[in-house]
C-alpha cells in the first residue's frame, strides 16, 4: 500500500462524485422503503432493468440521459402496478406479511435478474456518449466527464425530490402517510393511492438511476446484488425517510469505498458498503437523521 | 407495615430528547387494588413497560418483593411473578385459545402438558372462554381477545397482575364481566394494578389511585379524593 | 417411532442404491437434491418456526465448505472431521448472526444476513491460502470402501445429513422449544411477557440452523474437487432454501422436504434439458406464485383439501 496525499486527494474527489452517484441511485429506495416501509429488496434489480432499458433506447441514437428521462413515465406506471400488487397481496392482510413480502421481492429480484440474463446474456453492456471516455483535467487530477454528468444529475434529482416532498401538496401527503396513516385517513385522503403514487415516483426515479448506472460503468445482470448493499447502506445510514440525509450518507459511502479502492484494491471495495451497513445496523439502526 | 410488593423509586425514562417518565415513585402493598390514571401520553404504558421489563428504565430503581429487578429481562420478571396484559391484544395468532395459555404454563409454571391443559381449561371456564378453547385465536372478537389477554396473564400465576386498559371500547355489561374477573383474582390474593380510562371502573375497583401527567405523578390517594383534585381535572380537561 | 423406522429404511435404501449398478449421474443429481433438503430444513428452523427470514444460507454453506478446505489442506483431515468442523463454524457464525436479532427484525435482519454473505465472500476472495478469487483445486484421497466413487459416497453422506437435519427439526418442532419459537414468531413482545426467553431461543435457532447449513456445505469441495468464492457464496442457495420451505410449507418439518425434493428434482430436469438460468428463473416464479397465492405451501393446500373433502 503506497500512501501519499496526492492519492488521498484523488480518492476523495472521486469519492465525492461516486458518493453523489450512490445517493442518486438510492433515493428511490429512500422513498419506497424509507417512507413507505415496503421491503423493496428488488429496488436495485429494477434499477438494473432501467439500465438495460436505457441501453435499448440509446441504441436508437438517443443520448442515455435523455433515454433515462423518457423511460421515467414508463417506470412510474410499472411502480404503481408493483405497489398495487404488493398491497393487494400482502399489506392488506397484515400479520404474516413481513416474511411473505420479503420473499416476494426477493423472488422478483431474481426473476428480473435471470430475465435479463436470458434476454441479454451475461456479458456486460455499455452505452456511448460524448462525455463517456474522456476526462476533465483539473491541475494534477483527471476527473472522468461521465462522473461529473452523474454528479450533476444526482444533485438535480435529490434537490427536486426534496423540494417535491416538502413543498407540493402530494409530496407532503406522502410524508404524512409515512408518519401517521390513520390521521391521514381521518382527513379524508386515501393512503393507498398516495402510497401508490409515491412508489411510482420512486420507480420512475430508478429509471433515471439506471441510466446513470450504465453511463458510469458497463452493466451486467447480476449487478443488482452488490447494489443491494450500496443502496440499503445509504438509506439506512441516512435514517429512514430523510432525503437530504441520503446525500450525506451517499458521500460517506462513496468516500469510504473510494479510499478502500485506492489503497487496498478492487477486491475489497464491494465489501465496504455491506460492512458499513452491518456496522450501522449494529450500532445505530435509526441512522444519522432517522425518524 | 408489611413490606411493599412493588417499590418504584425515582424512575425515569427518555426516548431521545423526549422525557416519558420523570422521577416516578410508587409503593404498592401486597393484595392491593391499585389504579393508575392519566391522560393519553402521560406515560402510563411506559411505566408499565418499565415495571414488566418490556423497556429498561433509565434512572431509579424497581424492587419486586424486596429484590431489584430493573436489570432483569422481561421473561425473568414474569417468572418472578409479574404478569401484564397488553393494551392492544397480542394473541399468539397461529395458536388456539387453549394453546395460547399453554405457553405461560410451559415457560413460567413449567407444568407437564396434561396438568397444564387441565388448569388452563379451569381458567377459561372462570373467564367465560371455555367453549372457544379450541378455536383459533385469530377468530376471536374484541372482548374475547381482551379476556384471552387476561386469561394468559392469569396462566402465568402472578402475584402482581398489571391490566393495561383491558376494558377499552367494551360495552357496559362487558366492562362488568371483566371487572368481576379482576375482583375475583384480587380476592385470591393477587395484587392488581389497573390502568383504565373508564373512570367509574377505576373508582369502583381501586383502593388507591395515582394520576400521571406528562411523565410525573401529580396526585395520589383514595379514589374519591383523586376525582375532586384540581390538578387531575386540569390534566384531563386541559386548563 | 414410525419416523425412525422410515428414516432407517430410507438410509438403508440409500446405501443399497449406492452399492448397486445405478447410473453414476443419479448420484450427482441426488447429492444436490438431498443437500437442498438439508438446507431448506435448516433454514426453516429459523425462518419458518421463529419467523426470522435469513437471506444468508450461502454464508453458512460457504463457511462450512471453506472450513473443510482449510482442514483438508492443513491437516489432511478426513471427511467426518471436515463436516464436524464445518458444523462448528456454521454454528459459530449462527451465534453471531443471532446476536444481531437483539436489535434487528424483519427486513433489517434479512439485509444484515445478505451483508454477511458478501463480507464472507470478500474475505475468501482475498485469502490466498484457499485460492482467492480464482479458487483452489483439490486432490481427493482415494474413496473409502465399499463405495466405488465419490459421488456414491457423498450421496450417502448427504442422505444421512438430510435425515439428521429432519430429525432435529422434528424434535424442535414438537418440543417446548418449538412452542416458544412459535410464540415469539406470533408476537415477540407477548412471548417475552409470558416467560419465553426470546433471545435464548433465537440464538438456539440461529446456531442450530447455521450448524446444519455449515455441515451441508462441508462435503461440497470434495464433491467438486474444487472451490471458488463466487459459486460458493451464490445467492441462489438462498432462493433454494427459502423456496423449498415456502413452497413446501413453513410450519411443519415435512414442508421443506416436500419443497426441496420437488424444487430440486425440477431444477435437475430443467438444467439438463433447458439451461441453468431458466431453472433459477422457474424457482423464482414458483416462489412468487406460492407466496402470493398459497403462502402455507403445499402442506397448507393439502390441509385445506382435506378439510374440504371431509365435509
Amino acid at each position: 500500500m503506497i500512501f501519499s496525499f496526492d492519492l488521498l486527494a484523488e480518492a476523495l474527489i472521486f469519492g465525492v462524485l461516486l458518493g453523489c452517484f450512490y445517493a442518486a441511485v438510492s433515493i428511490g429506495l429512500s422513498v419506497s422503503f424509507g417512507l413507505l416501509d415496503v421491503p423493496h429488496v428488488a429496488h436495485p434489480a429494477v434499477m438494473v432493468l432501467g439500465s438495460y432499458a436505457t441501453y435499448m433506447v440509446a441504441g436508437y441514437g438517443i443520448d442515455p440521459i435523455a433515454a433515462g428521462v423518457l423511460l421515467m413515465p414508463v417506470f412510474f406506471v410499472l411502480g404503481v402496478l408493483i405497489y398495487r400488487f404488493y398491497y393487494e397481496s400482502f399489506e392488506k392482510r397484515g400479520t404474516e406479511a413481513g416474511v411473505r413480502g420479503l420473499a416476494f421481492f426477493f423472488g422478483v429480484a431474481f426473476i428480473v435478474e435471470i430475465g435479463l440474463i436470458l434476454v441479454f446474456g451475461v456479458d456486460q453492456r455499455s452505452v456511448e456518449a460524448a462525455y463517456i471516455g474522456s476526462s476533465l483535467e483539473l491541475g494534477e487530477y483527471r476527473i472522468p466527464y461521465r462522473m461529473l454528468v452523474a454528479f450533476g444529475v444526482a444533485l438535480v434529482l435529490t434537490f427536486s425530490l426534496t423540494v417535491y416532498l416538502s413543498k407540493t401538496f402530494t409530496g407532503r401527503a406522502i410524508k404524512a402517510v409515512a408518519q401517521d396513516e390513520p390521521a391521514l385517513r381521518l382527513m379524508g385522503a386515501n393512503p393507498v393511492r398516495i402510497k401508490q403514487w409515491a412508489f411510482g415516483i420512486a420507480t420512475g426515479v430508478s429509471a433515471l438511476a439506471g441510466a446513470m448506472l450504465i453511463i458510469v460503468s458497463p452493466v451486467e445482470p447480476a449487478m443488482d446484488r452488490v447494489y443491494i448493499g450500496r443502496t440499503f447502506c445509504v438509506v439506512v445510514l441516512a435514517g429512514l425517510g430523510s432525503m437530504t440525509g441520503t446525500l450525506a450518507s451517499g458521500l460517506i459511502l462513496g468516500i469510504a469505498e473510494s479510499i478502500v479502492l485506492m489503497f487496498f484494491g478492487a477486491s475489497w471495495a464491494p465489501a465496504v458498503a455491506f460492512g458499513l451497513l452491518l456496522v450501522v445496523l449494529g450500532i445505530r439502526p435509526q441512522g444519522l437523521f432517522g425518524r | 407495615m408489611a413490606q411493599s410488593i412493588l417499590e418504584v423509586r425515582g424512575v425515569s425514562k427518555h426516548f431521545g430528547g423526549f422525557t416519558a417518565l420523570s422521577d416516578v415513585s410508587i409503593d404498592i402493598a401486597p393484595g392491593e387494588r391499585f389504579g393508575l390514571i392519566g391522560p393519553n401520553g402521560s406515560g402510563k404504558t411506559t411505566l408499565i413497560n418499565c415495571i414488566s421489563g418490556a423497556l429498561r428504565n433509565d434512572g431509579g430503581s424497581i424492587r419486586f418483593e424486596g429484590a431489584e429487578i430493573s436489570a432483569l429481562p422481561a421473561y425473568r420478571r414474569t417468572r418472578k411473578g409479574i404478569a401484564r396484559s397488553f393494551q392492544i391484544p397480542r394473541p399468539f395468532h397461529s395458536m388456539s385459545v387453549l394453546d395460547n395459555l399453554l405457553v405461560p404454563y410451559e415457560y413460567v409454571a413449567h407444568l407437564k402438558e396434561s396438568e397444564a391443559e387441565r388448569q388452563a381449561m379451569d381458567i377459561l371456564r372462570r373467564i367465560g372462554l371455555a367453549e372457544r378453547a379450541h378455536a383459533p385465536s385469530s377468530e376471536l372478537s374484541q372482548v374475547e381477545l381482551r379476556k384471552l389477554e387476561l386469561a394468559r396473564a392469569m396462566a402465568a400465576r402472578p402475584r402482581l397482575l398489571i391490566s393495561d386498559e383491558a376494558m377499552a371500547g367494551l360495552s357496559g355489561s362487558e366492562v362488568e364481566e371483566v371487572l368481576k374477573i379482576l375482583f375475583d383474582l384480587n380476592a385470591q390474593g393477587i395484587t392488581i394494578i389497573m390502568i383504565e380510562h373508564i373512570m367509574q371502573a377505576v373508582m369502583r375497583f381501586s383502593q388507591r389511585v395515582v394520576c400521571l401527567d406528562a411523565g410525573r405523578i401529580i396526585c395520589e390517594g383514595a379514589p374519591g379524593a383523586i376525582v375532586k383534585n384540581a390538578d387531575v381535572q386540569r390534566a384531563y380537561l386541559g386548563a | 417411532m414410525k419416523f425412525w423406522i422410515a428414516a432407517a429404511l430410507f438410509f438403508v435404501a440409500a446405501l443399497a442404491i449406492a452399492l448397486s449398478g445405478v447410473n453414476e449421474y443419479f448420484f450427482f443429481a441426488a447429492y444436490v437434491v438431498l443437500t437442498a433438503v438439508t438446507l431448506a430444513t435448516a433454514w426453516n428452523i429459523l425462518g419458518g418456526y421463529a419467523g426470522y427470514v435469513n437471506f444468508g444460507p450461502p454464508a453458512f454453506f460457504g463457511i462450512g465448505a471453506y472450513t473443510a478446505v482449510v482442514l483438508f489442506k492443513w491437516l489432511e483431515a478426513p471427511l467426518a472431521a471436515q463436516i464436524a468442523a464445518g458444523a462448528a463454524m456454521g454454528g459459530l457464525l449462527g451465534f453471531g448472526v443471532g446476536l444481531l436479532t437483539l436489535r434487528l427484525r424483519g427486513i433489517f435482519f434479512a439485509i444484515a444476513t445478505v451483508a454477511v454473505v458478501f463480507i464472507m465472500e470478500t474475505l475468501m476472495i482475498n485469502w490466498r491460502y484457499v485460492g482467492g478469487a480464482t479458487g483452489l483445486q483439490l486432490l481427493r484421497p482415494p474413496v473409502i470402501a465399499p463405495f466405488e466413487t465419490y459421488a456414491r459416497m457423498l450421496f450417502v453422506v448427504a442422505a444421512f445429513m438430510a435425515i439428521a437435519s429432519v430429525a432435529i427439526a422434528r424434535y424442535v418442532q414438537g418440543s417446548w422449544i418449538g412452542r416458544g419459537l412459535r410464540a415469539l414468531r406470533d408476537s415477540e413482545e407477548a412471548a417475552e411477557a409470558n416467560g419465553v426467553p426470546t433471545l435464548k431461543l433465537k440464538l438456539f435457532a440461529c446456531v442450530t440452523s447455521g450448524a446444519l447449513m455449515g455441515a451441508a456445505g462441508a462435503p461440497m469441495p470434495m464433491y467438486l474437487s474444487f472451490i471458488e468464492p463466487a459459486s460458493t457464496f451464490n445467492l441462489s442457495y438462498t432462493i433454494s432454501a427459502l423456496g423449498g420451505s415456502i413452497i413446501g410449507g413453513m410450519s411443519h418439518w415435512l414442508g421443506p422436504i416436500i419443497g426441496a425434493l420437488l424444487l430440486g428434482s425440477l431444477q435437475q430436469i430443467i438444467t439438463v434439458t433447458i439451461s441453468g438460468e431458466v431453472n433459477v428463473l422457474i424457482v423464482g416464479v414458483l416462489l412468487v406464485l406460492f407466496v402470493v397465492l398459497a403462502p402455507e405451501g403445499i402442506l397448507g393446500l393439502f390441509k385445506r383439501w382435506l378439510k374440504a373433502s371431509s365435509r
